[in-house]
């Protein structure tokens, strides 16, 4: 299965023109809250394989990465055990 | 005059770390980003550490490399996705200097004189940057650090992938001085070969020759060879954003099929030379200079160049100079694989024009009027609306459309 998961994301943007991620569609439907944004920076995603924006949220109360890209497409890692 | 700080920064195997890095699941593999094998251009363009050690090289026909390196991958280019990372780089060297001069799309130099004393030394910088890149952009680089920028392209390439490299003044006579010549800039194959014949073998071998002596067997280049090999190479690093107003309008293909004789390509050459016309005329300019770029079948190229005796952007008038440049200077060894026609040395069209009691003036002007009347019937009815007879000679030759060809091509380095 492939690490890099394209989801749906439901994103506000700030009147001083800042990006937010709010809620997540993972591929499964299952949406997820966005509950804070930790870090945002530029950022290479050797898993999956990417380059974006990526950003550093709390979803319920885990850590994760979510990485906007610049063909405007939101990706996340999947999780491999 | 203070000391520079130079930074040389090469990105390793550019296209084929992308790639590897939008596809983990080739980790660990060869991979090589190729040419369609359809249209021929079927040839290597950047091949990984792993494919290299098979010997896969750049200029090598994709079934060669999959002849000697079995498990390659094969990914045909993304420019424009090289091109997105390329930008990328430069914005993380910018926030180092503003003085950075890209060269091609995957090495830049940098002059980090001024951002010293914020920033730290040469050195750290060059750790910050490899750093960056590999953390932002999931790519390694190699970094020269010297005090004029033709060392610092020896520091890049002394060591790969993922290095950095000093060559500092205390430094170069045992780094710089014992490589073999060629890895130098601007010593080509021809030129490596007429300095083995005069027992110069090392980068070191050329600094200790008399300069004189070098001026006497290779003219101009001489000096220019003398001074880099010495280190007292002093061009600036040009300012970001500066872009050169046009130096030249070019333009070169690969062919469909190898060229055989001269009126295949003279069908290429004119058809070339009828889009660099035609882009001049468009852009206002005339030139003085025409040059023609020819590859063999081995991927040996050459460039000649002729300075006309008037300014000029009569397709006819460059057509026929490419064309007569190539009779006089190729020996039809081996066929043909792609042509490139150059015109520059550019003046406004419209220039003052010295007359003379031997060209036809009349002529001349029928000329361009034709050529206008064309660009017209052109824009309004479509390229292939009107056509030179020869171009029915071989129409799978005089399909290649030479205007949407585009390739990247550095600066020339002065």
């Amino acid at each position: 299965m492939d690490v890099k998961v394209y989801v749906d994301v439901l994103a506000q943007f700030s009147k001083d023109g800042v990006l937010v991620p709010k809620i997540i569609t993972w591929e499964d439907g299952q949406t997820y809250e966005v509950t804070k944004v930790l870090d945002v920076r530029r950022a290479a995603s050797t898993r999956a394989g990417g380059v974006g924006e990526r950003y550093t949220c709390i979803v319920s109360g885990q850590q994760v990465h979510l990485y906007y890209e610049e063909n405007n497409l939101w990706f996340m890692e999947r999780k491999t055990r | 005059m203070k000391e520079r700080t130079i930074l040389h920064s090469d990105i390793n195997c550019c296209y084929a770390a992308i790639e590897h890095l939008h596809h983990p699941e080739l980790s660990g593999k060869p991979v090589a980003v190729g040419g369609n094998p359809e249209e021929r251009h079927g040839i290597i363009l950047t091949a990984d550490y792993i494919a290299k050690k098979f010997g896969v090289k750049t200029g090598m026909p994709l079934w060669q490399a999959k002849q000697i390196c079995p498990h390659l991958t094969i990914l045909p280019p993304r420019m424009d996705l090289y091109l997105r990372f390329s930008r990328m780089a430069h914005e993380i060297y910018a926030e180092y200097t503003d003085l950075q001069e890209p060269y091609g799309i995957d090495e830049s130099w940098l002059d980090v004189t001024d951002s010293a004393s914020l920033k730290g030394d040469g050195y750290k910088i060059a750790n910050e940057i490899s750093r960056k890149m590999k953390k932002e952009l999931g790519i390694t680089v190699s970094i020269g650090v010297s005090f004029n920028k033709i060392f610092a392209k020896l520091g890049s390439d002394y060591k790969k992938p993922d290095a950095i490299t000093t060559m500092y003044k205390e430094e170069y006579k045992q780094k710089a001085w014992s490589l073999p010549v060629k890895d130098l800039l601007y010593v080509g194959r021809s030129t490596e070969k007429k300095l083995a014949r005069i027992g110069i073998h090392t980068i070191g071998e050329l600094a200790q020759t008399q300069e004189k002596f070098l001026i006497s067997q290779f003219g101009k280049v001489g000096s220019i060879l003398w001074t880099f090999a010495n280190g007292y190479d002093r061009s600036p690093v040009r300012r970001e954003n500066v872009q050169a107003p046009i130096k030249s309008i070019g333009n070169g293909t690969t062919t469909p099929r190898d060229l055989e004789n001269s009126e295949d390509v003279k069908i290429v050459l004119y058809i070339l030379a009828e889009s660099v016309a035609t882009r001049l005329r468009e852009n206002g300019f005339s030139c003085k200079v025409v040059e023609i770029s020819i590859r063999n079948k081995e991927l040996y190229s050459f460039t000649r160049q002729h300075k006309l005796s008037r300014a000029t952007n009569i397709t006819r008038e460059i057509a026929e100079e490419a064309f007569r440049l190539f009779q006089a200077n190729y020996d039809w060894r081996l066929p043909v694989r792609s042509v490139g026609v150059r015109a520059s040395d550019l003046v406004a069209d419209g220039y003052y024009e010295q007359l003379d009691l031997f060209t036809d003036v009349e002529q001349r002007e029928k000329m361009k009027k034709m050529d206008e009347t064309v660009d017209v019937i052109r824009k309004r009815f479509g390229f292939y609306s009107i056509q030179r007879g020869l171009m029915y000679q071989d129409r799978r030759l005089s399909a290649v459309n030479a205007r949407e060809e585009h390739t990247v091509h550095p600066h020339s380095f002065f």
